[in-house]
């Protein structure tokens, strides 16, 4: 190798290069940091508690803790991991090179929105260390706000805080999606994960700040003793579950929708065609965004909310089925006739096709009002759940950090190690999950862990599968680790694909583009020569 | 895009021309103003729901605000909102000194406002009225004219009363913290005019600090009649 190029990685390598930088690559790069500690925190609770989870009775642990763990588990993966995971690390790295800009429209909001986002975590984090919340994620009142006692308030602050950092990195990607579009660059030539983040920047500027005024009423109630939903003062705890849900279900599409534009880029690659229906697939990310406005009362069927309620809510629930199995065929059309090859990514996009559609059905069943009485609280939610959220979300995460590895990082990681590791979460995350759908089926409610003894087959398969999940995990931090130091260098299109991050050095340099690209050509057009074109060149 | 003489020293590095910068932050003002429009909205429909349910009990709570001190403050911070936008007029002709001139004239009405809030506020703290342990109603039925009906009758009535002080106190509260930050704003300006920075060409801060002051003005608008005037049927 000779003298290397300068580029955002080793511009500068003093500690307050990075902690004042406004580049969105070394932002996005800095998220991931944060987040991945989130995750590892996240999952040590779930280790624990799986383990408990082997045996009917309590073994290693009294309920209280069995409680806090299982809140620790909820409260960070949701709001300190899957909400920011692929917005605010590949698509803060992504947004700007996919549309030909040199940062996102506002650079010193994006390091606030980090800043923000980690004082929220140490928040989140300080709740943890003095002694843990026992709400679980939903904090439904009047427990969180009246009787637990447990670190509520600073648990609620935490994600109070966090979610400002989710709105300011929303609010830039719009306007930058809007404003920031290189020449030629319409709509509808936009890559489809470009697509997917407008749809869900506006559920988090829409959604957001209602589960914060709703959080932060529950910690005024707690701090100041002042009744808002407390029934003792002729306070409506079902208030509080109205406000959390209308955030908290268009959430599910906060963390799943950057996942699915994901999933577009590289079936697309690695079929080397045009996605099938690419309009319909960009706009039924807009129907999603819309209509899951209009579901959260699934969540409240049995929570005294009216059956004339209940019903539309089921029927609007049933509605959003139609643009997210629009996505699921359109991938499917893609890959029909497709060039096939079966690298890393495609491998981790293929698992989330399987197991999205599994997670996206069973969400049917839950949204028949008399189906889910009898499923309601039951470890069929918890699988439901699971199947979106993980075989989902962090499928779709691992893929995309996959696919634009050897971009941010420069290097390639070993694609064997990478397809085995891809192979091993499949198989430990359907162990982990599958058997919950059986015993939810059979009547085993979430959130206990004393339990009859016929379920434990069951929660033994489970554990088994956490266990094989974790190896997978972590041999994947292993080989990833080891290709920042010794991995290949790669060139700038390693994987052959068409799009704008393409067509820059691996990594790139920090202003992006030296000249403003033009762009004539239509998102995924495997057709064009450049795709195939060889480019080790350009490594000066 | 080189820095020569046609790009100005207010042009971010990362825009390629003013006209780009000034609708990009025109646009994100818009957007997280439709954030704060959901963050108090969620307020609002709470609010809402416990006046459907308790409507008796608001209106009794809501005789207890002091009618004249709350109209007082909204003609003092609509008239707020004039000298603002008329700082904002004396951004687009380039007269600094009228900015300035005018943004202080705002901080004084702002300041103006949070002191009769102030002193509203010490009030209800004097009549026990703050919501908590130590609030303490009993409802007067022949001096307050107080009306006798199921509702008032019922026992847990002075809860209900409590729920409105709780509400006023977050939305108020709530409110008067955003004016405070639209004070840091306007210091901000001011330290930015008397540097020289705006001109005919570049007065988006001024601009956009003029967007949120209206927005804060808009949502007492509401506040207003929604807490002061519940109880005038
Ligand atoms: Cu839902």
């Amino acid at each position: 190798m000779t003298k290397s190029r300068t580029h955002y990685l080793n511009v500068n390598h003093t500690v307050g290069s990075w902690l004042f930088t406004v580049d969105h690559k070394r932002i996005g790069l800095m998220y991931l940091g944060t987040i991945l500690f989130f995750f590892l925190l996240g999952g040590i609770a779930a280790v624990l508690f799986r383990v408990e989870l082997m045996t009917p009775g309590s073994t290693l642990m009294e309920s209280e803790t069995y409680n806090r763990l299982f809140t620790m588990h909820g409260i960070t993966m949701i709001f300190f991991f899957l909400v920011p995971s692929i917005p605010a690390v590949l698509g803060n790295f992504l947004l700007p090179i996919m549309l030909g800009a040199k940062d996102l429209a506002f650079p010193k909001l994006n390091l606030a929105s980090w800043y923000v986002f980690t004082i929220g975590g140490l928040l989140g984090l300080g709740s943890i260390i003095f002694g843990g919340v026992d709400t679980g994620w939903t904090f439904y009142t009047p427990y969180s706000s009246t009787y637990a006692n447990s670190q509520v308030i600073l648990a609620a602050l935490g994600i109070f805080i966090a979610g400002f950092a989710s709105i300011m990195t929303g609010l830039n990607f719009i306007v930058t999606i809007h404003k920031m579009r290189a020449p030629g660059l319409t709509w509808f030539r936009l890559p489809l994960f470009v697509w997917a983040h407008y749809a869900t920047s506006i559920i988090i500027i829409l959604g957001t700040p209602v589960i914060a005024i709703t959080i932060l009423l529950v910690a005024i109630e707690r701090i100041f003793q002042v009744g808002i939903f407390d029934p003792a003062l002729g306070g409506d705890p079902v208030l509080f579950q109205h406000l959390f849900w209308f955030y908290s279900h268009p959430a599910v599409y906060i963390m799943i929708l950057p996942g699915m534009g994901v999933i577009s880029e590289i079936i697309a690659c690695f079929s080397r065609k045009r996605i099938f229906g690419y309009k319909v697939v960009a706009m039924s990310s807009l129907a999603i965004a819309i209509l899951g406005f209009f579901v959260w009362g699934h969540h409240m069927f049995v929570s005294s909310q009216s059956m004339y309620a209940g019903m539309v809510f089921s029927i609007l629930s049933f509605l959003v089925a139609i643009p997210s199995a629009i996505k699921v065929f359109n991938w499917t059309a893609t890959l029909y006739g497709g060039s096939i090859k079966l690298d890393t990514p495609m491998l981790y996009a293929l698992g989330f096709i399987g197991l999205f559609t599994i997670g996206g059905l069973t969400g049917l069943f839950l949204a028949t009002m008399a189906i889910n009485i009898h499923v309601h609280d039951t470890y069929f939610v918890v699988a439901h759940f699971h199947y979106v959220m993980v075989g989902g979300m962090v499928m779709a995460f691992f893929g995309g950090l996959h696919f634009w590895w050897p971009k941010m990082t420069g290097r390639h990681f070993s694609e064997m190690l990478g397809r085995i590791t891809a192979v091993v979460i499949f198989i430990g995350f359907n162990l982990t999950f599958f058997p919950q759908f059986i015993v939810g089926y059979l009547g085993m409610p979430r959130r206990y862990h004393i339990y009859p003894e016929e379920f434990q087959i069951f929660h033994v398969l489970s554990t088994a599968g956490a266990a094989v999940l974790a190896v997978g995990y972590l041999l994947m931090a292993a080989y990833l680790f080891h290709s920042l130091i010794l991995g290949k260098r790669s060139s700038r299109n390693p994987w052959k694909a068409i799009g704008l991050e393409w067509t820059i050095p691996s990594p790139p340099p920090t202003e992006n583009f030296i000249d403003t690209p033009v762009v004539d050509y239509e998102a995924y057009d495997y057709s064009l020569e450049r795709a195939y074109e060889d480019d080790e060149e350009d490594h000066s | 895009m080189s820095h020569d003489a046609s790009h100005p020293a207010h042009l971010a590095h990362h825009f390629d021309s003013p006209e780009q910068q000034n609708q990009s932050s025109s646009l994100g003002m818009w957007l997280f103003l439709a954030q704060e429009v959901m963050f108090f909205g969620g307020l609002f429909v709470a609010y809402a729901v416990y006046r459907f349910k308790y409507a008796d009990a608001f209106a009794v709570a809501s005789g207890h605000l002091s009618l004249f001190w709350g109209a007082v403050n909204t003609v003092v911070l609509i008239c707020s909102s004039l000298t603002m936008a008329l700082a904002v007029r004396c951004g687009q002709l380039g007269d600094k000194r009228g900015i300035i001139r005018y943004v202080v004239a705002t901080m004084i009405l702002a300041s103006v406002f949070l002191g009769i809030k102030g002193l509203e506020y010490a009030h209800k703290y004097e009549d026990q009225l703050v919501p908590g342990p130590q609030f303490e109603y009993v409802p007067d039925f022949d001096s307050y004219s107080v009306p006798v009906t199921a509702e008032t009758a019922d026992p847990n009535f002075a809860g209900h009363v409590q729920l409105f002080y709780s509400f006023y106190f977050v939305m108020t509260g709530l409110h008067a913290l955003h004016m405070v930050i639209g004070l840091g704003l306007m210091v901000w300006l001011i330290v930015k005019a008397a540097k020289n920075h705006f001109s005919s060409e570049y007065y988006t801060p001024v601009e956009m600090t003029g967007l949120y002051w209206h927005f804060v003005d808009i949502v007492w608008i509401f506040l207003f009649p929604l807490v002061y005037l519940v109880w005038r049927h």
